[in-house]
């Protein structure tokens, strides 16, 4: 089936995966709505969003798990949109490992090979190699059942590094590990991608491993891509109010209010000259955003421009910073300082805002200005 | 990245497939797959076809045609026949009384076996005593035991408590049979309950009965209708102890439509005999029918066992 | 679950001398009566009843039961009685046949319901309707679908194949297939519905997993689900050969263990030696015989179930 396509055009030699308008409806409900996204040979793209935003049925449909009801998928050149998931050049990585749980690790990675009657010694290395970067060596007797939910995790992740393909699709693959062991795979992964430069899709509903793995993040929100761009990128310049408070935690703080020429007005008055206005800015309803590890307090605040003085409701040490929750024009303002600080419960603080740090959106279109 | 666009308005599509694979309405796999069950479902219903085209037919009709053809002329003769004139030796008042029986037979069974178990199983969950598993697992084991193992002792048993041949003593029977599969049934259920439903009504100063009936028998609804819908059916289909522990006056339905159709002397009424097949067959029938998944999940419930 | 602290316990501790525990009978009385019908019927039925029947079969019981025993010899009347050679025979042919075709049928019926079919829910209502019926129900049924002069065979002979023959209840040699086709058609349902269930628990994402790898269906059915599905299939397996061992009704409507002894089946035996020959201690013998298959295929069963792990 594959080679009957061509490879399409010169302006994919550089994109490993090629979604091109995108669309998927179960039924009369659509799931995903005219999605585009190229991804380059050796990136590491991360799907990120809320759960049931449509990820995995993005990335089923990637797969071939799922068949769209529109657009095409491209991966390395051709258009895989109607060819079977085996066909592909693609592995996957689920959530639940899905490893075979009647065979040992040695025939959950060479189950498909000899499948596809690869011969004995091709198989034979293949696997030895999975076993080798992954560190499955001791393992390969063993059933599924007598590993650890880590060890499973690398066999699944070994299953596709045999297949010997150029896309690696992953699911989730870390959400049923604890919080110690997740941290460990993830920079396992990490290392993983260094070495074998792979493209790799990974969807996940964790900020943390967004942040940490991707080159561009792509955040989703009811089958649409909100923002495409680095994990920094998205963190400085959110494309939208969904994605400012989606990314961040504690989330950004939103102050309602107007713009009047560059000036924002609202409980506070912040003149916006410094700001990066992405068009010539409109007078109207706006949202004022900033997050809570940029606003400065006390003496940090002496040389802002902006400064308003708030009293702490809560303290939250948690070592390494200090959240305090305040009350600002009736709307909780959240601050993140450093964990050393002496301020107290019910203490009153001036508190400072950079115009530069913050974000402006309109209030209507919830579009960053 | 200013070269790659999201969500642009514009067609990104290039040549080749799109959008859903054009498929034939029916593959040929999807044929095998529903010619495959078309032919079970023919195998299936055959039997049940038959018996209704057979008992709606007079003799003559039976006698020279096809089994599988619909009456010409629709009668009801054979049922009415069968349900108050067939005989069973001596007796010419047909399967009414054998139905009789059994709803005499079964609505005791069903309600005592019930409650012996429902408050057995709680007993087993909530309130543990020194032996109580050791009892649970005998009598679980004992739900293996070939019933011809223990029918004679139990004719004995029967006869000194002055109740063999009798509805009574059936019940009994039948109650005692019941026993293993139910309190399985309600054990397992009460422990799926949160314990501390059990341990806050205990504080509260509720004891044994006030505990089993205020707060987990009406919260058990479900579990009580697939333990009558399972005792029901199992009960109503009985054979063998309706044969040894009733006399012909008590026999259940099954029994005397057995007596019925093979008997040995005169003429074979087959249309007859098929309404009396389908009347006995009617009361579990309607009971699967209605209860759908409830009956999956009862007889489901027997198999998964622990 | 642990077993709770019983407030009564302290109570009664409080007032009485603080180191006398409460009698152990006192403890949780309630919950014992509640439980005594549970431990007679465990006691005097399954062990007592069992243990009963056992011993007298070493006795030369007949018309009543008595203690004078006689050894072995009722067995060795029992392996010599060359009906009971026939049931014995007759049971092994029938039940393995029907063990393993229905747990081939079960696990096809199931994949085939399995495989995101419209009206899944009727097709499931019909394979699974004969397993309401009695016993007696089916045999009768079958009784007459098979009757050489009116039922199939009549009905193809009348469709032109004057030589077609096909008399499956007067034929000892065949008559097993009619057995069969009843026996399946009332019991394969049940498999199916527990196939079914075990299928639908499978994870979703082995099978994706299998497409990614390029397995094809029947390849992952054969070497991934079923062993999966071992455990569904021992379950399946120990309660069809339970039922089996068990198999009475079926036969007494169908064929009353004929023609000659064709169908002549160990309950059978039973229920003729104790109340048609009055031969207790030979019935005895036999069902004690009919017992020992069960423990023989119990056994094993309860030990790879519990016996290796606990469970709660
Ligand atoms: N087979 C299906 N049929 C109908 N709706 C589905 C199906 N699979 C997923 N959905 C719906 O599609 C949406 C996206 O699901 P999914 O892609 O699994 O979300 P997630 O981002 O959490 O991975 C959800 O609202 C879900 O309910
Ligand atoms: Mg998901």
């Amino acid at each position: 089936m594959l080679d009957t396509v061509p490879p399409v055009s010169s302006a994919l030699d550089d994109i490993s995966v090629s979604i091109r308008d995108l669309e998927l409806a179960f039924g009369s409900v659509k799931v995903l709505k005219d999605l585009n996204i190229d991804i380059h040979k050796g990136e590491f793209l991360v799907l990120l969003g809320a759960s049931g935003c449509g990820k995995s049925t993005l990335l089923n449909c990637i797969a071939g798990l799922l068949e769209p009801t529109g657009g095409q998928i491209f991966i390395e050149g051709q258009n895989v949109t109607w060819a079977e998931p085996s066909e592909r050049g693609i592995g996957m990585v689920f959530q639940s490992y899905a490893l075979y749980p009647q065979m040992s690790v040695k025939s959950n990675l060479s189950f498909g090979l000899k499948n596809a009657k690869l011969p004995k010694d091709q198989i034979e290395k293949r696997v030895a190699r999975a076993a080798e970067i992954l560190h499955l060596g001791p393992l390969l007797d063993r059933k599924p059942g007598a590993l650890s939910g880590g060890q499973r995790q690398r066999v699944a992740i070994g299953r596709a590094l045999v297949r010997d393909v150029d896309v690696f699709l992953f699911d989730e693959p870390l959400s049923n590990l604890d919080a110690k062991l997740r941290a460990e795979l993830r920079v396992e992964l990490k290392r993983l991608h260094q070495s074998l430069a792979n493209t790799m899709i990974y969807v996940t509903h964790d900020q943390v491993e967004a942040m940490t793995l991707a080159d561009r993040i792509a955040i989703m929100k009811g089958g649409v891509i909100q923002q495409l761009a680095a994990p920094l990128e998205i963190y400085n310049t959110p494309a939208n109010l969904y994605v400012a408070g989606f990314i961040g935690a504690p989330p950004m703080n939103f102050i309602q209010g107007a713009l009047r020429g560059t000036d924002f007005e609202g409980i506070i008055n912040v003149p916006m000259q410094g700001y990066g206005f992405s068009a010539a800015p409109k007078d109207g309803a706006v949202v004022f955003g900033i997050r809570p590890e940029h606003v400065l307090v006390n003496d940090a605040a002496a040389s802002c421009a902006v400064q308003t003085r708030v009293v702490v409701d809560v303290v939250e040490p948690m070592g390494a910073d200090t959240l305090l929750w305040c009350t600002l024009g009736g709307d909780e303002f959240r601050i993140r300082l450093d964990g050393q600080t002496p301020i107290r419960q019910g203490d009153t603080i001036t508190v400072g805002i950079d115009p530069a740090r913050a974000s402006l959106f309109d209030k209507e279109t919830e579009i960053r200005l | 990245m200013a070269d790659l666009s999201v969500n642009t308005p514009a067609t990104r599509l290039l040549d080749g497939p799109s959008g859903k694979r054009k498929r034939a309405r029916f593959t040929p796999k999807r044929i095998m797959i529903y010619g495959a069950l078309l032919l079970v479902s023919f195998y299936y219903l055959l039997p049940l076809w038959v018996m209704v085209m057979t008992s709606l037919k007079g003799m003559p009709e039976v006698r020279m045609g096809n089994i599988f053809a619909p009456p010409v002329e629709i009668t009801f003769e054979p049922w009415v026949k069968a349900w108050a004139q067939a005989c069973t030796g001596l007796n010419c008042d047909g399967l009414s009384r054998g139905f009789w029986n059994s709803v005499q037979i079964t609505v005791p069974s069903v309600v005592l076996s019930i409650i012996i178990a429902s408050v057995n199983g709680y007993a087993l969950v909530n309130w543990r005593f020194k032996g109580s598993e050791i009892f649970f697992t005998i009598l679980i084991f004992g739900a293996f035991i070939p019933y011809q193992v223990m029918i004679y002792p139990i004719v004995i048993i029967l006869r000194e408590l002055g109740l063999m041949g009798s509805v009574w003593g059936l019940v009994m029977v039948h109650t005692i049979f019941g026993m293993p599969i139910l309190t399985l049934l309600f054990r397992n259920y009460f422990a799926s309950l949160p314990e501390e439903l059990f341990k806050a009504a205990r504080v509260d100063g509720a004891g044994f009965w006030r505990i089993f009936l205020k707060v987990l028998v009406p919260m058990s609804l479900p579990i009580f209708t697939v333990a009558v819908i399972l005792q029901l059916t199992g009960i109503w289909n009985d054979f063998l102890f309706g044969v040894i522990y009733t006399k012909p006056a008590t026999y259940p339905m099954t029994v005397q439509l057995n007596n019925i159709v093979n008997s040995v002397q005169g003429v074979k009424e087959y249309n007859v005999n098929m309404a009396a097949t389908l009347l006995t067959g009617i009361v579990p029938l309607t009971v699967y029918l209605i209860s759908g998944k409830l009956f999956v999940r009862g007889i489901a419930s027997g198999a998964v066992k622990g | 679950m642990t077993a709770l602290p019983d407030p009564d316990r302290g109570a009664v501790r409080a007032k009485a001398a603080p180191a006398r525990r409460p009698s152990r009978l006192l403890h949780n009385p309630m919950s014992k009566v509640a439980a005594m019908p549970m431990i007679a019927t465990a006691l005097v039925i399954f062990v007592g009843c069992s243990l009963w029947t056992v011993v007298h079969s070493f006795t030369d019981s007949k018309l009543l039961p008595r203690l004078n025993f006689v050894g072995f010899e009722q067995y060795e009347r029992l392996w010599s009685s060359s009906r009971w050679i026939t049931s014995v025979e007759n049971i092994a042919i029938y039940g393995v046949t029907a063990l393993v075709l229905s747990l081939v049928l079960g696990f096809l019926f199931a994949a085939l319901l399995d495989q995101r079919i419209r009206a899944e829910g009727i097709f499931r209502t019909i394979i699974l309707y004969p397993y309401a019926l009695s016993f007696i129900v089916t045999g009768l049924v079958w009784q007459w679908v098979l009757n050489p002069d009116f039922g199939i065979q009549n009905v193809v002979r009348d469709l032109g194949f004057a030589s077609f023959s096909f008399d499956p209840l007067n034929n000892p040699d065949t008559v097993m297939i009619a057995l069969l086709m009843a026996g399946l058609w009332q019991g394969t349902g049940l498999v199916t519905v527990i196939m079914l269930a075990g299928l639908r628990g499978v994870d979703e994402d082995i099978w994706k997993a299998t497409r990614v790898d390029g397995i094809p269906a029947w390849k992952t059915y054969l070497f991934v689900v079923v062993p999966i599905l071992r455990p569904v299939f021992v379950t399946a397996t120990v309660l069809i050969a339970t039922g089996i061992v068990k198999l009475y009704d079926l036969v007494v409507a169908l064929t009353n263990g004929g023609p000659g002894s064709a169908t002549q089946m160990p309950a059978l035996y039973v229920y003729d030696a104790m109340f048609a020959k009055q031969n207790l201690a030979q019935g005895f013998a036999a069902s004690t015989i009919m017992l020992l298959a069960v423990l023989v295929l119990l056994i094993p069963w309860s030990i790879h179930e519990f016996g290796g792990k606990k469970r709660g």
